[in-house]
């Protein structure tokens, strides 16, 4: 009981910097430092599920680079399930699962059976175990009908699948994913997004993911780490990260023939209208029901979607909440 | 100190069976290819075999090269051939070691428990390779046949020892450029002139080049230690650089010397990228 109570990740003033030449005039070159993680500091308890976002640039890679034991860190304390990963690398290898979301740890002209024999032999997985996690991945990610084709035939939402799968045949306590839904089409994605929540919740993985898509952490995080810059700018729930942000979600409207701005909603403004559609921003910590309602009754309403809001705004926001 | 040593061996250990069952699985999928495979065998068998004919041809208009009969010149070529081929067959792969580390796929390979150096030496292990070894194998049974020399047991052990830390020396020079690569991401050009050049160049007897290219290649890169000085004690001749008799049987202690550098090289580039990055 005393071990679930004890953080399994934990990061304590975590730095790094790297020193990268620049050419300044024709021979004469200078170096900058950069600092990527500046001073970063949380914790996250075995079996959390916890959404990492933030810009392009932000840290998240260098910083999930570093919980592999992948970069050396500058300055801090870095420990992964009692482990320092970059002085026990190897042996943190398998314990640890790791989804690079742009490149594939698959091996590009096997079939994606060879690739996951030679995952078994490399992390030495018993092959009872091996064969029940196969085939447990194999049917919840519907690999079945890909395991006899070659890596790079598949499309890329069945190789991001087959990705999943590969770094959870040897039952890594955690899984790190980076942009595990980038570019994937709306049943990948859902696919993608049912099979990690059930991954937590059964077997609590602790699950770490880094992305761009609000709809991911919606869905999968009860806790959102937002960095910016190298640090951290909010540690907590989603809906509070909106509140913090005061962002908006946009309801898109066809309504059916044009009509002046929708007007007199509560908590609604119109932003533009284009014929027949109309965008309406809302709170994005309000449902979008109430206001779908309304809209029916008292326009003709022919058919509707919802926008989330773009992280960066969100951030934006964020930045501006504050120093307002 | 004995723990280090022996978790040390623990590790090289498993990073051969990891070689061994990485390079099975690209065997075994290119063996898929039956007809594919073939092809590209025997084709590599006739470039390279093309590539002696050349000799002969030479031989054609003369007695000698530099004063070596064309079954020497067959022996000097046959030893450099197939300790070269060896190097090929298992780390001919290694300079892709570059392309990693610019596209970042290096990060895949050092998540996994095993040695990065297995990973990146087994890499896309293709057993057409094995032509230029199977060419350089002939050649030097050709060669074999042809020599006019009493086969003493020391002369026949001298010779096997000298093809293989021929391809540990070779070997160690791939790897070394590898681990270069991870200062300056497109040295393997550099490196291939060392490899590829050097097995050009110890084909032919050292009596042919200049004091100093000789010298170079005694010295600064220890190639001459593949064929050049062992095989001259073979064939019973003087080496032009007049260095002691001893130097001709030193080639094992060179070889390890090699990996012994080789591997520290390969530490501090891979300490190097884990530190910067990319």
């Amino acid at each position: 009981m005393g071990a679930a109570a004890e953080p399994f990740l934990e990061v304590e003033g975590l730095e790094k910097v790297f020193r990268i030449r620049r050419r300044a005039g024709r021979l004469r070159r200078e170096r900058v430092e950069v600092r990527a993680v500046d001073g970063l500091s949380f914790t996250v308890p075995r079996g959390e599920m916890v959404g990492f976002i933030g810009p392009n640039g932000a840290g998240k890679s260098t910083t999930v680079k570093m919980l592999t034991g992948i970069l050396a860190p500058s300055g801090g304390r870095l420990r992964v399930a009692g482990l320092d990963p970059s002085r026990e690398r190897v042996e943190l290898t398998r314990r640890i699962g790791v989804v690079f979301g742009q490149r594939t740890t698959l091996w590009w002209d096997l079939p994606l059976r060879d690739s996951y024999r030679l995952m078994r032999r490399m992390y030495r997985i018993p092959a009872a175990r091996y064969r029940e996690n196969l085939d447990r991945c194999t049917e919840l990610l519907d690999l079945g009908p890909l395991l006899t084709v070659p890596v790079r035939q598949l499309s890329l939402g069945q190789r991001m699948r087959a990705d999943i799968a590969a770094a959870l045949l040897h039952d890594p306590e955690v899984l790190y994913l980076d942009e595990p839904t980038i570019g994937l089409d709306v049943v990948s994605k859902s696919a993608v997004r049912r099979f990690l929540a059930d991954l937590n919740s059964e077997r609590s993985t602790t699950v770490l993911l880094t992305t761009h898509d609000l709809g991911d952490i919606e869905q999968l995080c009860e806790r959102v780490l937002v960095i910016d810059h190298g640090r951290l700018m909010y540690d907590g729930a989603l809906a509070g990260l909106h509140e913090v942000g005061e962002s908006e979600r946009v309801l898109v409207v066809d309504l059916a023939r044009e009509l002046p701005p929708i007007s007199g909603l509560d908590g609604a403004r119109t932003l533009r209208t284009e014929g027949p559609r109309q965008w309406l921003a809302f709170p994005a910590s309000a449902s979008a029901a109430p206001l779908v309602g309304r809209v029916a009754a008292e326009y003709p309403l022919v058919d509707l979607s919802v926008q989330e809001p773009a992280i960066e705004d969100v951030i934006a926001r964020m930045y501006a909440g504050r120093t307002g | 100190m004995v723990e280090a040593i022996r978790r040390r061996a623990a590790v090289f250990l498993w990073g051969v069976r990891a070689y061994g069952f990485i390079a099975g699985m690209w065997v075994r999928s290119t063996l898929a290819y039956r007809t594919s495979f073939l092809i590209m065998a025997t084709g590599n068998l006739l470039t390279t075999f093309l590539d002696f004919v050349g000799i002969m041809i030479m031989f054609s208009h003369v007695e000698t090269l530099g004063g070596f009969t064309l079954a020497e010149v067959a022996f000097l070529y046959g030893t450099s051939s197939t300790a070269f081929g060896l190097a090929d067959l298992f780390l001919g792969t290694f300079d892709r070691i570059g392309t990693r580390i610019r596209d970042g796929t290096l990060d895949t390979l050092l998540v996994r428990p095993v040695p990065v150096l297995a990973q990146v030496a087994a890499d896309r292990f293709a057993l057409r390779r094995l032509g230029r070894v199977a060419q350089g194998g002939a050649v030097l049974v050709w060669s074999l046949l042809r020599l006019d020399i009493e086969w003493t047991a020391g002369r026949v052990l001298l010779t096997a020892a000298m093809l293989v830390s021929g391809g540990v020396i070779f070997g160690c020079v791939f790897v070394l450029g590898g681990a270069f690569q991870f200062w300056a991401q497109d040295a393997s050009e550099v490196q291939n002139a060392f490899t590829y050049g050097g097995t050009t160049l110890l084909q032919y007897p050292p009596t042919l080049f200049a004091r100093e290219l000789v010298r170079g290649v005694v010295f600064v890169v220890p190639l001459a230690f593949v064929n050049w000085l062992p095989a001259l004690r073979v064939l019973g001749r003087e080496d032009p650089l007049g260095l002691p008799g001893w130097v001709d049987l030193a080639s094992p202690a060179v070889a390890l010397v090699c990996c012994a550098l080789a591997g520290l090289a390969w530490r501090r580039g891979l300490r190097a990228y884990r530190s910067t990055g990319s």
